[in-house]
Formats: structure tokens, C-alpha cells, sequence
């Protein structure tokens, strides 16, 4: 049973940070690979603010939430100006940056030691001890994200930004601020992975640089891709499917470096599979 | 009154003066024609007036006030709505999703609510039907025909909150089922007080729809005034038919 609340623990965080990058990717047709920085910002505001300065886990999750969509507020500001395979590079560039930046810091992100003796999620003075409180947590929270993110995309925000996705010029001329309306977007995506950060760090206990590389933006991109694009039933899909897949591996008695190994090659296969047969993925509105 | 003028408007394109001081002005509530031969400058023309590109020199003024910003959605807060020369729609959305498009408030804030969005698809259900694209309400724009497609383009611009409409070329590769039912669309829109600039190569429609014609040649103004006048002028007819 706790095995089973981790992988929920994890598919849980993994939609949510599909969910939120599929707000850009999706439905503003932008690839971009910088929402491991994102994610680790707000793994390292709870790691931080909780094992430094025990403020409670929701407090440092809306904290991490609120620096990561000011920080992309201000990155989308230069990132929107860009398009295409121009806008995907400027985007690793930022995970580049802020990947250093987590390294290096020593004194406020321990640097490529981490951060250990982060408290579990509380709420009320309730520590969740199990891993099948903290699922019920991550679940309820990936609902709440669900349900934001399936609001604004359904008004008119959400045909703005597809609008856009396809021929931006025409969706000025009719009136729309598309920077306005894609840097908020980024935000919104920025803050939402900040949260799923945050139940990470809280529920490992530990945080550190190599969770939060361009390996993992790549992973929760393909996890975009496959479950398909403009559609957030497809990135719990999509998440679902690659954080479950490869812990089968696990049944086939493989050594976990071999394992590891073949988790690799079931992403990259998936992703030209799909490609071939799929590119809008399993349930996207649109094809790469 | 002018809807919209222009005073000197100059833009070059590398070292080509697309447009070369250029002053004119769309009477209010008119159809104002632009014609000349390719590469006269009448893309570019619209493209100053709708933000798409900056002027090198000039002013442009709406209902005389002076174009401040030329931010293309700057500019449609003016009253200024366009079409391309191509047909520019959003071809993996729905056609009711172009119209809404064009009916929806501008507002980031407002863009967050669904509050309005019941009446605004009951008001873009009526004007496809009013334009005989209701059966294609739901269906991707991109699989349209050339011609509905162009259609929907047109009745997206008019849907808009605008009363300066400038059409670029939307008469090209037409048939003439559907030119009768574009031709219909613009009177109606003239009889409704709103201001058009209709860019057009086909003299014909120019000569029935259009209270006055400009003739650009090389970027320059070379004659302007009613289309039965001006159409006739040897300067005009030189430069569409040569010497």
C-alpha cells in the first residue's frame, strides 16, 4: 500500500507539472524546456522557508508559487519575444541558469549537497506521516490545479491563447495583447510547477540540483506530448502514464541501473512512436 | 468627417519606397476603394494603418485623432479591424470559434470570466447563419472550402467591434455566387454608417461598390476621387494597362 501511495505521490506531482506546462506548450504553442527551474524554485522556497524557518507547508507553497510566476512573469517578458526553436533555446537557457544557480548558491540551496530535514506536509499541527495522507494530499491539490486550469482555458482566455498558437498577428489586429495574454499564461504555468516543487520537497525531505535539470523539463515535455496537446485530461494522461510505466519495470526483476536504463529508452521510444503514428498525442487538439 | 487619414505616410522596404508620401483620407461611412498594379504599395498601406509595420515618416489619423501606438491591438482599440491578403483564419479551431473571436471582450481580465460566453455564441450562431455558414459552425475553419473560408475571414472582420474595416483583396478567387453574397455584406455595412477600405484588383466591383477610388502606382498617390472620374483618367489606364 505505501508503494502504492508513492507512485500516486509522484504520478500526482508529475500531472501537475504537466497540467501547468501544457498551459504554455499546449495551448500557447510554445516549447519550452524551462519548467524544471520552476519546479525547483519551488521545491528549494518549501526546503528552504520550512527547514530554515519552519513556516508551514502551505505558507512556503504559496510563497514558491508567487517568486516562481514573478520569475516568469519577468522571463516570459524576454522568452515571448522569441518563437519556435529560438524560443525553446532561450528556454533551456534558463533552466541552464537557474540549474547553476541551485548548484551554486551554497549558502541558501546547500549547493550539490542539498537541502536535508525537510518537515513532511502539515496541516493543522497534523503531520502527514504516510505516504497515503501525503497521496490525499498531492491528489486534492492536482484536483484543485485541474479544476483552475480547466477554467481559464475554457473562457476566453483559453481561445486566445489556442487563437494565438496559430497566427498571432491576426489575434492582435483583433484587439488581443498576445504578450499579455502568453506572459500571464507563463506565470500561471510558472506558479502551478512551483507547487507541485513544493510537495516534492516536502515529501522526499530532501532537495537537491540533479532533480531539477534539463532532464527533468525534457521528461514532464514528453509527458506534454504524449498525452497531447491544448488537452488536460491528456497530461494527466501523459504523466500518468510515464510515471507508472517504467515502476512495472520493477516486477521484471531487471537491476535497477538496467531498469534506470530502460526507462530512458521507453521516453525516447514513445516520443518517436508517437511521432509517427500520433503527433497530437493520445488526446491533443493539435500536431507539433 | 474622414475616418481615418493619412498625412505623407512613407515606409520603405530596403531601399524601395513601398509607400512614398502618401496622403489621403476614407470618407466616414464609405466605401473607398485602392487600387493599382502589383507592388503599388497597397499591402503595405494597410499594414501601416493596422499596426502590422511602422512608418518611416507621416501621420496616420483616426476620426482625427493622431495614431499614437502602433501596436497592432493598440490600433483595433482605434476601431480598425483587417483581413490579409491570404486568407488568415485560426484553420484547427472551430468557425464559431473565429467569430468569437471577434466578438469577445478585449480585456485580459474579462478574457478570465465565462460569464458572457452563452451570449456571445448565440450572437456568432446568428451572424454565420446571416453569412450561411451555421452548418460549419462546429467544424475545424481549415476544412472549409477556398471560397467559405474566405467567407468566414470577411464575416470574422465585420463581427468585429470596429468601424473602419479595411479588406485586402477579399474578392480574390471568388466565385461569383459568393462575390454577390461579400458585395451584399459590404453595402450592408456601408448602410450601417461604419467607413470600409476595400483593396481590389477586379475594376468591376471597385466601379459598383465604391464611392471613391485611390490609385496608388510605385508607393505615390496618382489620381484619387469618384471611381467613374478617376477610373477613366490616362494616367490611371497607363498605369494599369502600360503605354
Amino acid at each position: 500500500m505505501e508503494y502504492l501511495a508513492h507512485v500516486g505521490i509522484m504520478a500526482a506531482i508529475y500531472c501537475i507539472l504537466s497540467l501547468s506546462l501544457n498551459l504554455v506548450v499546449g495551448y500557447c504553442g510554445r516549447y519550452s524546456l524551462s519548467h524544471a527551474a520552476f519546479y525547483g524554485t519551488g521545491a528549494y522556497a518549501t526546503a528552504i522557508l520550512t527547514a530554515n524557518y519552519h513556516t508551514g507547508f502551505f505558507a512556503s507553497m504559496l510563497f514558491g508559487a508567487a517568486i516562481a510566476a514573478a520569475g516568469a512573469l519577468v522571463i516570459g517578458l524576454v522568452l515571448n519575444r522569441l518563437q519556435g526553436e529560438y524560443y525553446l533555446l532561450a528556454s533551456l537557457g534558463f533552466v541552464i541558469i537557474m540549474s547553476s544557480v541551485f548548484n551554486n548558491l551554497n549558502n541558501i540551496t546547500g549547493g550539490a549537497l542539498g537541502i536535508a530535514g525537510i518537515p513532511p506536509p502539515a496541516i493543522l499541527d497534523n503531520i502527514l506521516r504516510s505516504h497515503l495522507s501525503v497521496f490525499l494530499l498531492a491528489f486534492l491539490i492536482c484536483v484543485l490545479v485541474y479544476a483552475l486550469l480547466a477554467y481559464i482555458t475554457s473562457a476566453p482566455f483559453g481561445r486566445i491563447l489556442r487563437a494565438g498558437r496559430e497566427d498571432e498577428e491576426v489575434v492582435a489586429t483583433l484587439g488581443y495583447n498576445t504578450t499579455l495574454f502568453k506572459t500571464v499564461a507563463l506565470a500561471v504555468s510558472g506558479g502551478v510547477a512551483a507547487i507541485a516543487g513544493s510537495i516534492l520537497a516536502a515529501y522526499v525531505t530532501y532537495v537537491s540540483p540533479s532533480s531539477f535539470d534539463i532532464n527533468e523539463s525534457i521528461l514532464i515535455l514528453v509527458m506534454v506530448i504524449l498525452g497531447g496537446l491544448a488537452d488536460l485530461k491528456g497530461s494527466l494522461l501523459g504523466a500518468t502514464i510515464l510515471v507508472t510505466l517504467p515502476e512495472s519495470l520493477r516486477f521484471l526483476g531487471l537491476p535497477a541501473v538496467m531498469a534506470d536504463n530502460l526507462r530512458q529508452i521507453i521516453y525516447g521510444a514513445a516520443l518517436i512512436l508517437m511521432m509517427f503514428f500520433r503527433p497530437q498525442g493520445f488526446l491533443g487538439k493539435y500536431k507539433i | 468627417m474622414a475616418a481615418l487619414e493619412t498625412k505623407d505616410l512613407t515606409k520603405k522596404i530596403f531601399a524601395v519606397k513601398a509607400v512614398d508620401n502618401l496622403t489621403l483620407s476614407l470618407p466616414a461611412g464609405n466605401i473607398t476603394g485602392i487600387i493599382g498594379p502589383n507592388g503599388s504599395g497597397k499591402s503595405t498601406l494597410l499594414n501601416l494603418l493596422s499596426g502590422i509595420c511602422k512608418s518611416d515618416q507621416g501621420k496616420i489619423k483616426v476620426k482625427g485623432r493622431a495614431l499614437a501606438d502602433v501596436n497592432p491591438h493598440r490600433i483595433a482599440s482605434y476601431g480598425i479591424a483587417r483581413t490579409f491578403q491570404g486568407v488568415r483564419l485560426f484553420n484547427q479551431m472551430t468557425t464559431i470559434d473565429n467569430i468569437l473571436l471577434a466578438l469577445s471582450e478585449k480585456s485580459f481580465f474579462r478574457s478570465l470570466s465565462r460569464r458572457t460566453e452563452k451570449n456571445l455564441a448565440l450572437r456568432a450562431n446568428e451572424i454565420l447563419r446571416a453569412a450561411g455558414l451555421a452548418d460549419w459552425a462546429y467544424k475545424p475553419a481549415g476544412e472549409l472550402s477556398y471560397g467559405q473560408r474566405k467567407l468566414l475571414e470577411i464575416t470574422r472582420v465585420l463581427a468585429a467591434p470596429a468601424d473602419i474595416i479595411l479588406l485586402d483583396e477579399p474578392f480574390a478567387g471568388l466565385f461569383p455566387e459568393i462575390i454577390v453574397k461579400v458585395s451584399a455584406l459590404l453595402k450592408k455595412t456601408r448602410a450601417d454608417g461604419r467607413t470600409v477600405m476595400l483593396v481590389e484588383h477586379n475594376l468591376k466591383i471597385i466601379r459598383e461598390l465604391c464611392d471613391v477610388v485611390y490609385v496608388l502606382d510605385r508607393g505615390k498617390l496618382i489620381a484619387g476621387g469618384p471611381p467613374g472620374e478617376t477610373l477613366s483618367r490616362p494616367e490611371v489606364l497607363a498605369a494599369y494597362l502600360g503605354n
